[in-house]
């Protein structure tokens, strides 16, 4: 039996407004538990929630990135249901309008590309956080009402391996807008997951699974993965899937059951009364087109078209707006496009990795990179001198004041390294002769001692060249 | 002090010749709070020393010649919140809370320099026409002790009608500062929804609530909503229209005003008093150069069922927030998370509460939601098309408040269904977000009897134009119970 | 007698509100409801086609807060209200089912 697969994401992504949806309590992390919070927060008797306009911007933005329909009247909902982290024990959200409908993002998977369609985006409050002990639970609403976006594909997703590229292209788009830092291990990006297998041919979807617990791509890409495998081998023998939530288990890489759902939830969805609905002028939306970055995908059209690197390339230097931005700003200041893209995926990553720091909380500027690489090429410095060079700039140094001041200025001049050159030759004829005779070796031999010579300062090209014009004489 | 035979002029101009003081006043009105409340119940609690700390802070400073409130002793009714002292809505789930913060209302009564004396007795969450469904006691009609003073807003009409305060803010999602007002022989107005900020009242209704003053007369009032109205940068639903002097047109007269009577409103379940206490106004209106004719608001009979859908659905959502777990009331012998809120819910909520709530919940759950809560949301659009129909030609609607006379303690509140149904005359005014005003009209059996008068959204100005030309034509508010005869 | 809504709808309803309704007054309460909800069954006489249902009378529209943060400082006195806390923590009984959570 052929099995076909349907996915559908739900993602979750934090914005990184100063205050919060619906009260101005500051939305930071990391602070004292509830110290981030005020009566609104706390759900009291009497407290009204105002909308932050921050978000609401924000929202028209990730829609306008993703391609997606804005909707002019837009108002909020509420979702009934009780949990502890849920103050009101209604989460404002959006179920009637979203915010934004209809976009997509387009995927790249064995060379095939796809548009992966977006349903619809919600912006909605997030909840407060639970952690649990074994005879209490303890409640922090610092995170209550922290903005999110929510983010829900059409049923195109067809594979694991496309599961994941949407959400790599979704991260990044997201990522270049500056709305939000989505990172999965920080929590600013949540991923639901739901998985249905039929048979081919067959009309109506599947059974859906829900999966909950994915703190990676690839723990979605495992996770559905072993649900797919799962379903199928059930459907296979004959048995039936039961319509749950599953759990993915990091160490075994399964999924395990955490519960059943009877029938579906109800959350008793109505129209928030509290908040007058908006009214999104087009003048808005085009104002906030105008503030909308380049986009990646067209960034790594326009490197591989205009600089000339590869796509490799183009698609490693896209992967955060900041290193996208980095060599935008390298390239204007005139270094070489290609050893810019070596550079920032050599050097630069080595460094971020070794330090666990982002490039913008770094010292390296793109100017001084540029700098750097333009002494390279113009043969002032030596690839070798370079990462003297680097060093200083991870430091802060400005690359052509720190080379002079070590006296790193590569000797490249002919005058001045002729006499050198014609020393050398004199004193070792067995060397001379050996080249004459084929002997490739030979030129290694003497390149090495002009370079003792000249205590390493030599340019080896200009010195290769002279060093043979000598000899061919 | 006993506030028959006074209005906030009066009693200000003894304040601001230093007649008396303001903390001798606040001293003079708790003792008659004392002695009046061992009878009428309408204060759930009476805050003392708040209220002698605040007089010698304005004793202090002195009497603000141009603000009748100054110093003036007020109440506030238990469901808005005041920073500090215990606001329960008459629910044991909110028996010992303390707020934090203040709601705007009150805020601004504060800062004019009134002196809060107490937080007044009400059915529990506003969710009642009798007070009856307070948590803690049962408020009597300083008319006749027998009788409910209505509600939700009971203590506080009742404390203004037995002379324990001048003024008292009550709130009405249905009815609940009119109906009492009515049941007591007061004045209560419902503003415009949006025109007084909800912040800080303990939500029932959402899209209906609204806060507004219970005074003795029409002047009164219109100086007390002077003073809480205005948009909030808090409740995005208040409205930012500029707030005019409501007492600015009290003495136009009604000469030239068009007044329509809704024929449904006084059609069958009437009572004959009330129905000619009507028709007499209609008569003194006529006499004061206004034209009153028949009207029609075609589907008031529905009114009751879109009402009682839209309300609780908005209320089993709005209650959904006491659950134990950071305020309130919290079972004492909860073992689990789900005894927290099942217990904590189930012994906080009185019967009337538990009822709304679930008739909220089952018109929102799945299968439900579109005969129920979205088609109470269209009867409410042919409602409002209603009264803009009639506001093209007419300016105001005078009508019945409530379909009788305050009636005995314990007669309705066996059975919801009539106690839903005695809001009939005032409930579409929520509906439609207007304001609406209850003044005394008459009497019947020595209970006192109030007409509605209705106006356009945002102008509560004619309504007390009205409202004061009839007051200042009639001596039905200048009358005063009996007090079971010891007055 | 045509029943709107059974004892085991009350049931249901009572707990998506958390609520519990003993036994003795299951018959009590669903009498009661289900006169109520005759009465909402009424509103299906009404031709609403086509009709624009209200959520609210506002004149507001379009109103929104500037993005602008401000801690109001109600930490302590929010945690003093709360009937059980912990290490500025809000306290409950152990969460069994965790399948709301978030993380």
């Amino acid at each position: 039996m052929n099995f076909e697969t349907t996915i559908g994401l739900e993602v979750h992504v934090e914005l990184k407004t100063h205050s919060k949806i619906f009260s101005p309590s500051p939305v930071e992390f990391g602070d004292q538990p509830n110290s981030n919070t005020n009566v609104i927060d706390w759900g009291y008797p009497g407290v009204l929630p105002t909308t932050n306009k921050g978000v609401v911007h924000d929202g028209i933005m990730a829609g306008l990135a993703l391609h997606a329909q804005i909707q002019k009247h837009p108002h909020f909902d509420r979702k009934n249901y009780f949990y502890p982290d849920n103050p009101k024990a209604y989460q404002i959200t959006q179920a009637e309008t979203p915010i934004a409908h209809d976009g997509w993002v387009e995927i790249e998977v064995d060379d095939k590309k796809k548009k992966i369609g977006i349903a619809e985006m919600h912006i909605e409050e997030d909840a407060g956080k639970n952690s649990h002990a074994t005879r209490y639970s303890y409640v922090d609403l610092n995170r209550q009402g922290t903005p999110l976006i929510e983010i829900v594909s059409k049923p195109d997703i067809s594979s694991p391996d496309e599961a994941y590229a949407y959400l790599e292209q979704l991260r990044q788009v997201i990522q270049f807008t500056g709305i939000s830092d989505v990172k999965m291990e920080e929590g600013s990006m949540r991923v639901d997951v739901n998985i249905s297998v039929r048979p081919v041919g067959q009309k109506e979807f599947g059974t859906k699974t829900e999966l909950k617990n994915l703190n990676s791509f690839n723990y979605v890409r495992k996770g559905l993965a072993f649900e797919e495998q799962r379903h199928q081998r059930v459907l296979m023998s004959g048995g039936k899937i039961a319509q749950e939530t599953r759990r993915f288990d990091e160490v075994s890489g399964q999924t395990i059951l955490m519960r059943t759902k009877e029938g579906s939830d109800d959350y008793r969805y109505f129209p928030e009364p509290d908040l007058p609905v908006l009214n999104i002028s087009q003048n808005w939306i085009d104002s906030i087109k105008q503030e909308l970055p380049e986009p990646p995908a067209k960034r790594r059209q326009r490197y591989v078209d205009e600089l000339g690197i590869t796509d490799y390339d183009a698609m490693v230097l896209t992967q955060t707006k900041e290193m996208s931005d980095f060599y935008d700003q390298m390239i204007k200041d005139g270094a070489d496009p290609k050893l810019a893209a070596n550079y920032l995926q050599g050097n630069v990553n080595e460094f971020l990795n070794d330090n666990q720091v982002e490039l913008q909380d770094t010292k390296i500027t793109p100017e001084h990179l540029a700098t750097m690489i333009k002494l390279i090429t113009d043969g002032t410095i030596s690839s070798k001198m370079a990462k003297k060079v680097f060093k200083a700039i991870t430091n802060g140094e400005e690359p052509k004041k720190f080379v002079e001041e070590k006296g790193m200025v590569q000797l490249s001049d002919p005058a001045k390294l002729q006499p050198i050159i014609d020393d050398v030759v004199a004193a070792n004829p067995q060397s001379v002769e050996d080249f004459h005779n084929g002997k490739d070796r030979a030129i290694g031999f003497l390149v090495g001692q002009i370079m003792k010579q000249t205590h390493g300062k030599a340019n080896p090209q200009v010195v290769n060249k002279l060093l043979k014009e000598s000899m061919s004489k | 002090m006993n506030y028959f035979d006074q209005s906030l002029s009066s009693v200000h101009e003894k304040l601001a010749s230093k007649a008396i003081s303001a903390t001798d006043l606040v001293k003079q009105t708790l003792d008659n709070i004392k002695n009046v409340d061992s009878k009428i119940n309408a204060f759930i609690t009476v805050d003392e020393d708040g209220a002698l700390k605040k007089a010698k802070q304005i004793d202090e400073k002195g009497i603000d010649s141009n603000n009748l409130l100054s110093g003036m002793p007020i109440a506030i009714k238990d469901n808005m919140v005041t920073k500090g002292l215990k606001t329960t809505a008459a629910s044991k789930i909110l028996e010992n809370f303390k707020p934090i913060y203040d709601a705007t209302a009150v805020k601004k009564l504060n800062d004019l320099g009134s002196i809060n004396v107490g937080k007044t007795n009400m059915d529990e969450f506003a969710m009642g026409g009798s007070t009856e469904n307070s948590a803690f006691q049962t408020t009597h009609n300083p008319w006749d002790e027998t009788k409910v003073p209505g509600g939700s807003s009971g203590g506080s009409a009742a404390a203004v009608a037995a002379g324990e305060v001048l003024a008292a803010l009550g709130s009405d999602t249905g009815g609940s500062i009119r109906q009492p007002a009515s049941f007591n022989g007061v004045v209560g107005m419902k503003p415009t929804y949006g025109r007084v900020s909800r912040w800080g009242l303990i939500a029932f209704g959402s899209s209906l609530d609204q806060i507004g003053p219970i005074t003795r007369n029409v002047f009164d009032n219109a100086t007390v909503l002077n003073a809480i109205a205005g948009h909030d940068d808090h409740d995005l639903t208040s409205s930012d229209k500029v707030i005019p002097d409501f007492t600015s047109t009290l003495n136009k007269g009604v000469k030239g005003l068009k007044i329509g009577i809704p024929s449904e409103f006084m059609a069958q379940g009437l009572d004959d008093d009330v129905k000619q206490v009507v028709l007499d106004t209609a008569e003194t209106f006529k006499k004061l150069g206004a034209t009153v004719e028949e009207v029609s608001l075609p589907h008031t009979q529905y009114g009751v069922a879109a009402y009682y859908i839209i309300s609780s659905s908005e209320a089993s959502s709005n209650l959904q927030r006491f659950d134990g777990i950071r305020y309130g009331y919290r079972a004492k012998d909860a073992k689990s998370l789900e005894d927290v809120y099942v217990k904590s819910r189930s012994e906080g909520f009185g019967d009337e509460v538990k009822r709304r709530i679930m008739l909220g919940t089952f018109s929102l759950s799945a299968g439900f939601y579109d005969a129920y809560f979205k088609k109470a949301a269209q009867v409410r659009t042919l409602m409002i098309n209603d009264f803009t129909k009639i506001f093209k030609d007419f300016d105001l609607i005078l009508a019945p408040t409530a379909p009788t006379p305050a009636y005995g303690i314990g007669e309705d509140i066996s059975d919801p269904m009539t106690m839903y149904m005695n809001d009939v005359l005032t409930l579409p005014v929520n509906l439609a977000g207007l304001p609406g005003m209850s003044i005394p009209a008459g009497f019947s059996k020595g209970l006192p009897v109030g007409v509605q008068l209705i106006g356009r959204p945002y102008d509560e100005l004619t309504v007390y134009q009205a409202g004061s030309a009839f007051e200042q034509d009639t001596d039905f508010n200048k009358q005063t119970p009996k007090m079971g005869g010891n007055n | 007698m045509t029943e709107k809504i059974s004892e085991d709808q009350v049931k249901h309803v009572a707990e998506l509100a958390k609520l519990k309704i003993n036994a003795d007054q299951l018959p009590y309460f669903t009498t009661q409801l289900d006169q109520i909800i005759g009465l909402f069954e009424t509103l299906s006489k009404v031709d609403t086609d086509g009709v624009e249902p209200t959520s609210s009378v506002t004149d507001q529209i379009n109103v929104m807060r500037e993005d602008i943060a401000d801690n109001w400082n109600q930490r302590q006195a929010l945690l003093d209200n709360a009937p059980d806390t912990q290490d500025g923590y809000i306290r409950v009984p152990v969460i069994i089912d965790e399948s709301e959570d978030n993380n």
